[in-house]
């Protein structure tokens, strides 16, 4: 008993430090700009950003690309490894969940940001043609995010209830959310039952749908005939893509949460030590996918697949292409195969890396690609031969960033961020059969 | 006893089932029979005689004969979305006559009021390789059979007419662009701000009074942010028996345009078979094989009698849309 209050202690969420604070109201600050940035944006058109007829794709895409991916992660740490009986991913699995619900939900949001005429958006629905790859979108974006909504709510209602009895006198009125929350559980044998069965068929859902999803988001642009997107290798690639963006997010969020809410005894070095061996797998499948992305069509290249490849190799994207390539594939591989890169610091900043060159890397997928157009740029002002995002694009863009980080940490500060039943069940097995034993 | 009952029941579909059949047997059968005693029966005098449409006579049975209803002769009402009834437009451009004056560009300009940086109309200076000649090649919208933009677009704002137009109801399109991401020939443009049409105004009330709401059937009439415009092959034009504006203001004939069902096109100054002009020229399409299957073929620039260099003068590499002074 005495275990089980301590652990509630350390788990039960906790008020924001002053640091807390001060992050969570930059977070809101970025937000409003990016919320005023659109509303101009709206009133002037999409001229406010640096997108023209020719890159008429920019950072929302890639940006929707990159929130789509991130939200990989839930299926792989929650699904996958529970299908594969990997117990050691108790403590990851809420911070998973939560990181794809926000990415998932940021996701549908940022790919409104780039329409021409947000008013319309309903026709998406009235007007909808099953044959157009958005129509595809908007049926897997909303499903997905139900799904992923479920992922995190279904094995939160044990500590839902546990929350509410621990609140009764702190804070009676978010004990009564808790309870609210909860649906009244009790822990009894048919709840667990009911509970246990549709967390199995959620988790066994979630995967087919996040592979639909990632590779749906890869036929967006390999239904056209654009060099650089045209390729059958687009749907694989784009789920390895997934795959490393999604655990590079949950290493660099779990590193933070660890080390502000001091888990360090139940998220341990064995943990990143697991997910560091589970990113190089993840990195060598997208190395594998890049590989037959770029190095391949190189040696039966067309004039202009070889341009393409050129701008990409040596060219005016060189240095980016290079940078998420190494920085997001090749260096996480070297360093991690180590056991010492596994440890948590290196492997924070490696997920930092990782992150980041995801991001960049959906910018190198989209942009090139629409300033190399079948027929020669003329005949338009000099500017629209380049891209680069404007102010209007970057603090929308940020906001969003902000807003998927503000989901996050509103749901760390209210949620159990480690699974507090679960622990407790498996602290009890651990007991038990200890006690056994000898 | 449940037993019992469960194969009495089957007994008893098995039954059923085998009677429906044989009724049914039965009954074709006396079908035929009747139809045969009726031929049997019947006088020659009695026979109708008609003319097939090869023209061979042959009799008929009269109760053989069935009036049909006669097909609607009046015109079938014109539906925006279906286009003109029997009709394939095409566009034929004669690389070897194009000097780049850009006459059509302008009068496209003018005409649909494109006040924008990207004309709908672009006159491409090319060179397929260092050591071939290089020449002035026009392009407009290419209407395509297969048209990847309207497969991709989630609304269909953007369509394919029976008459082969491709167009944009203006009013659905959401500004997605993916439609623009999708064509292989670069010819949409999208409306990035409120468009500045001026004159519009005026002209868009005197076209009201033909019609009374926004038709796709005239591009840029008006153009609205927020979605995208191109080349519409001047269905307003074709409609009153008018060659399209760059057709028609081209100083040089380049532009043929025509009927594909009629196989005839035509520039300002004669009318020629399309597929003897197609067959003598060596007429090709642009990128034909992506399987796009454009509306619009090239005649390629051979014999031409085209200075390049004069005509290189009046190349604006970064502009397509004169603006006001």
């Amino acid at each position: 008993m005495n275990t089980n209050d301590k652990l509630i202690n350390d788990l039960a969420p906790q008020k924001f430090g002053k640091l807390g604070v001060i992050w969570t109201s930059t977070l809101i600050v970025i937000i409003i700009i990016g919320i005023i940035a659109y509303i101009d944006q709206v009133i002037k058109g999409q001229v406010v950003t640096n997108m023209r007829d020719y890159a008429l794709w920019g950072i929302y895409i890639s940006n929707f690309v990159f929130f789509v991916a991130t939200s990989f992660v839930g299926s792989v740490t929650v699904a996958i490894l529970r299908l594969t009986n990997n117990t050691w991913r108790t403590p990851l699995v809420r911070i998973a969940e939560i990181i794809t619900l926000a990415a998932i939900a940021m996701a549908g949001i940022t790919i409104m940001l780039d329409m021409g005429r947000p008013d319309r958006l309903i026709y998406l629905f009235i007007y909808a043609r099953l044959q157009s790859p958005i129509t595809w979108d908007v049926i897997i974006i909303p499903s997905f995010l139900v799904i992923s909504f479920l992922l995190l709510y279904f094995p939160l209602l044990p500590d839902l209830a546990i929350l509410k009895d621990h609140f009764k006198e702190k804070n009676p009125v978010l004990s009564k959310w808790y309870g609210k929350l909860s649906l009244n559980w009790r822990g009894s044998d048919k709840q667990k039952a009911l509970q246990a069965k549709s967390i199995k068929i959620i988790a066994l859902m979630i995967i087919p749908l996040s592979l639909i999803l990632q590779t749906i988001d890869a036929w967006l642009f390999s239904t056209t005939y654009r060099i650089g997107w045209d390729s059958t290798n687009f749907g694989g690639y784009f789920i390895a893509g997934a795959f490393v963006a999604g655990l590079g997010a949950l290493v660099t969020i779990i590193y933070i949460v660890r080390r502000v809410y001091k888990l360090e005894d139940y998220i341990t070095e064995f943990h990143f030590d697991k997910i560091g061996k589970l990113l190089v797998l993840a990195c060598l499948t997208y190395l594998y996918f890049n590989i037959n992305e770029y190095l391949l069509p190189a040696y039966t290249a067309s004039v202009d697949e070889a341009t393409h490849l050129n701008t990409l190799f040596s060219g005016s994207y060189a240095i980016p292409f290079w940078t998420v390539t190494i920085g997001g594939i090749i260096l996480p591989i070297i360093i991690l195969l180590f056991k010492k890169g596994r440890k948590p610091l290196p492997m924070f900043i490696i997920g930092l890396i990782v992150v980041l060159s995801s991001w960049w890397k959906r910018y190198i997928i989209v942009t090139p690609t629409l300033l190399h157009p079948f027929l020669p740029i003329q005949g338009v002002p000099e500017s629209w031969r380049h891209y680069f995002p404007s102010l209007h694009e970057w603090a929308i863009t940020t906001a969003t960033l902000a807003m998927a980080l503000l989901i996050i940490t509103l749901l760390v500060r209210f949620l159990p961020i480690i699974p507090i039943q679960r622990t407790a069940d498996e602290q009890e097995l651990l007991k038990t059969t200890k006690t056994i034993e000898p | 006893m449940e037993d019992n009952n469960k194969n009495s029941r089957r007994k008893f579909l098995d039954k059923g089932l085998k009677v429906g059949l044989a009724t049914a047997l039965g009954g074709l059968a006396i079908s035929k029979i009747s139809k045969l005693s009726a031929k049997s029966n019947s006088n020659p005098e009695e026979f109708v005689e008609l003319m097939t449409t090869d023209g061979t006579i042959i009799q008929v049975d009269p109760s053989e004969v069935q009036e049909i209803n006669h097909s609607n002769t009046q015109e079938p009402t014109y539906n925006v979305r279906e286009g003109m009834p029997n009709r394939k437009f095409v566009m034929v451009v004669d690389l070897a006559r194009c000097k780049n004056a850009l006459k059509c560009q302008s009068a496209c300009n003018k005409n649909h009021y494109i006040t924008g940086d990207n004309a709908w109309i672009k006159v491409y200076k090319m060179q397929e390789a260092k050591d071939t000649a290089p020449y002035f090649m026009p392009t407009t919208c290419q209407h395509c059979d297969k048209p990847a933009c309207v497969t991709v677009c989630p609304v269909d704002a953007t369509f394919k007419r029976k008459d082969g137009l491709v167009l944009i109801d203006n009013e659905r399109c959401i500004g997605c662009r993916f439609c623009m991401a999708a064509c292989p020939y670069s010819v949409r443009v999208f409306n990035w701000s409120e468009p500045d049409q001026g004159e519009i105004t005026v002209n868009m009330d005197m076209a009201n009074a033909n019609h009374e709401y926004y038709s796709p059937d005239y591009a840029g009439m008006p153009s609205l942010k927020g979605t995208i415009d191109k080349c519409d092959f001047c269905p307003h034009q074709i409609k009153n028996n008018e060659l399209p504006h760059c057709v028609s203001a081209c100083p040089n004939n380049v532009f043929y345009f025509g009927d594909k069902y009629e196989d005839t096109v035509s520039n300002r100054d004669e009318i020629v078979r399309l597929s003897q002009l197609l067959k003598d020229r060596n007429g090709y399409r642009l990128m034909d094989g992506l399987g796009t299957q454009p509306s619009v073929y090239y005649l390629p620039p051979v014999d031409r009698l085209v200075d390049f260099d004069e005509a290189l003068k009046n190349y604006k590499e970064f502009e397509s849309v004169e603006k006001p002074k």
